[in-house]
């Protein structure tokens, strides 16, 4: 009897639960539905009532988005394809190069190792203002400027924690596996290329969603360091166009902007979720 | 620990060793890329940071020259900057003791096995890929939107406004991260424990207390370092969304000392308010990790 009640009392408790998630859930997703009703708002609609459905008069269908995309004398497409262009480069060249430094960190473990793996935990610390002013200087002065080289200053600054979450887990590769390929008859090239990398992976694919998250939604170094009437990344461009001090933008195109800037993610998110999710505690972990 | 001695003492045998001698032929291939670029990209303008704080007024690095302390004296006598300390350490505290809270208490409903908690999970965790700026303007809209149902005051009017603004959207941002660590963090709790404190007759609460808790000591541990030093770090959120308005009021460190940049009369100054950031900032979270870590439980 007595066992009878307290797993009623557990199942009702378990369905305030679900309820009280359930409404929090809904106050989360919000700020987002607002948004998205918006962009099918004109203007002025916006402005005078943000929560208001559009009507007939209101509704202009999908104009927003256009003018949105296409806008300004720096069209927001160009904006979304540079940030593409830029993530894609960091994230190779920081999966590849940090990936094989650790390695090399992990077996050969010298001096210059050691110190190298210490000034990377230690540059994790480091917040960005103490470098902002030298380092947009320093990117400047060698070209690192443009979506294609700015890469390169990414792989500098993101290697810290690249380095720390490799070099965890290379260690904990048996190194008999690599013995026996040596004694097959492979160079360290092959080695590594044929063996070690592949078993890699897993963490491959947390380093690499952790440093895509970064690097994508990254404003400060791309704004200091890429000339802007060239080149724009999307926070950039969203950051330009709000502050009006190059052209302004209806209120209405602004939404459609923001949410044309949030699907890329949203759809990153929903396909690679278990990744992300995993990314993120083995980061956490490790950090 | 363990692991690493046999590890060390594996290199010691004969064909190892010759992997790593061959494998030092091509460092220059292996480690060169990376040495390079974090060359570029950390070291050398960490150093020179350092070195111009010390240096009165320039324009580029070359025409620098040392002058001792100035900047220092003039960083800690500078209201914007002290106002933003104080605001910073306020805003950090209540984000962290509110994003920890809550995202603990998400976690700990969702790994009771209810229904739907894959479904909550997922859109916990959403707002926090959307990057500061974006979720900066987007909060500011939605603001100003309510705001404008009951006063004329925009967010970027009122500090307090811009306070509770900021606390909103980082709470908006980060509960899901933290909630995915502290999930983790319970799934690692021994079941046997759980049975144990469930035969021995422990109440909910008791067995919260002295059985979980104790256990997921080590994610509290990461989840308030993380909590703690982005909050100090926040910048792109509190760009977009107030801007440091009104007056400067709702300035955060990092905006503080970014916008001494723009002006070279405060150039040398802003370096000097990085210097003293950058070492508050590695002070406080080992002292936190130190303080943390002395609760966790050896398992």
């Amino acid at each position: 009897m007595g066992k009878q009640t307290s797993l009623k009392q557990e199942k009702a408790r378990k369905t305030v639960m679900s309820v009280v998630l359930a409404i929090i859930c809904v106050i989360y997703i919000l700020p987002i539905v607002t948004i998205i009703i918006n962009t099918f708002k004109d203007a002025g609609a916006v402005k005078s009532n943000l929560f208001a459905l559009p009507n007939s008069e209101t509704f202009v269908g999908f104009k927003n988005y256009v003018t949105g995309m296409t806008a300004g004398s720096f069209p927001f497409w160009k904006a979304v394809l540079f940030n593409v262009i830029i993530t894609v480069l960091s994230a190779f060249l920081i999966l590849l190069f940090c990936s094989m430094a650790a390695w090399y960190v992990a077996r050969v473990n010298s001096v210059f190792c050691k110190i190298f793996y210490y000034l990377c935990v230690f540059s994790m610390v480091v917040p960005f203002q103490m470098v902002q002013f030298t380092l947009s200087k320093t990117a400047d002065s060698l070209s690192l400027n443009t979506p294609w080289t700015i890469p390169v200053v990414y792989l500098g600054f993101g290697a810290g924690l690249a380095i720390f979450m490799f070099v965890g887990f290379a260690k904990s590769i048996p190194i008999e596996i690599e013995e026996a390929a040596s004694i097959d008859g492979c160079g360290p090239l092959r080695t590594y290329f044929l063996v070690v990398f592949p078993m890699l992976k897993p963490t491959l694919i947390s380093v690499g969603i952790l440093e895509i998250m970064w690097v994508w939604n990254d404003y400060l170094l791309p704004s200091l360091v890429l000339d802007l009437a060239k080149y724009r990344n999307i926070p950039m461009h969203i950051q330009l166009t709000t502050t009006g001090s190059y052209g302004q933008m209806d209120l209405g195109s602004m939404m459609a902007m923001i949410f044309l800037s949030i699907i890329p993610i949203i759809i990153f998110y929903l396909l690679c979720q278990k990744y992300i999710i995993k990314g993120v505690a083995a980061g956490a972990v490790k950090g | 620990m363990k692991k690493t001695n046999t590890k060390k003492a594996s290199f010691k045998t004969g064909h190892s060793s010759m992997t790593k001698r061959s494998l030092r032929k091509w460092a220059w291939l292996f480690i060169g890329p990376v040495f390079a670029s974090f060359i570029i990209g950390f070291i050398w303008p960490f150093a020179q940071g350092i070195y111009l704080s010390f240096c009165g007024k320039f324009n580029v690095i070359s025409n620098a020259r040392i002058q001792g302390f100035e900047n220092y004296v003039k960083a800690f006598s500078d209201d914007t900057f002290l106002h933003a300390f104080g605001f910073t350490a306020l805003f950090a505290v209540v984000s962290v003791v509110l994003i920890n809270l809550l995202a603990f208490a998400i976690a700990y409903a969702l790994t009771q096995g209810i229904k739907g908690s894959n479904l909550f999970r997922t859109v916990f965790f959403m707002p926090n890929l959307i990057g500061g700026i974006v979720l900066g303007y987007l909060w500011s809209m939605i603001f100003d939107g309510l705001l404008d149902l009951w006063t004329s005051q925009n967010l970027v009017d009122n500090a307090t406004y811009g306070f509770w603004g900021l606390i909103i959207l980082l709470l908006w941002q980060q509960i899901g991260y933290m909630m995915i660590i502290y999930i983790a963090g319970l799934q690692a709790v021994p079941d046997d424990m759980l049975e144990a404190a469930k035969i021995d007759g422990a109440t909910k609460s008791q067995t919260l207390f002295r059985v979980i808790i104790p256990n997921v000591m080590p994610s509290i541990t990461i989840c308030t370092f993380l909590t703690l030093t982005n909050s100090f770090k926040l910048y792109d959120q509190n760009l977009a969304l107030t801007g440091g308005k009104p007056a400067r009021l709702t300035e955060m460190l990092a905006l503080n000392i970014s916008n001494g940049y723009s002006n070279m009369a405060t150039r040398g100054m802003a370096q000097a308010k990085a210097v003293i950031f950058f070492i508050f900032v590695a002070a406080l979270g080992i002292a936190q990790l130190a303080a943390t870590r002395k609760r966790e439980v050896q398992q």
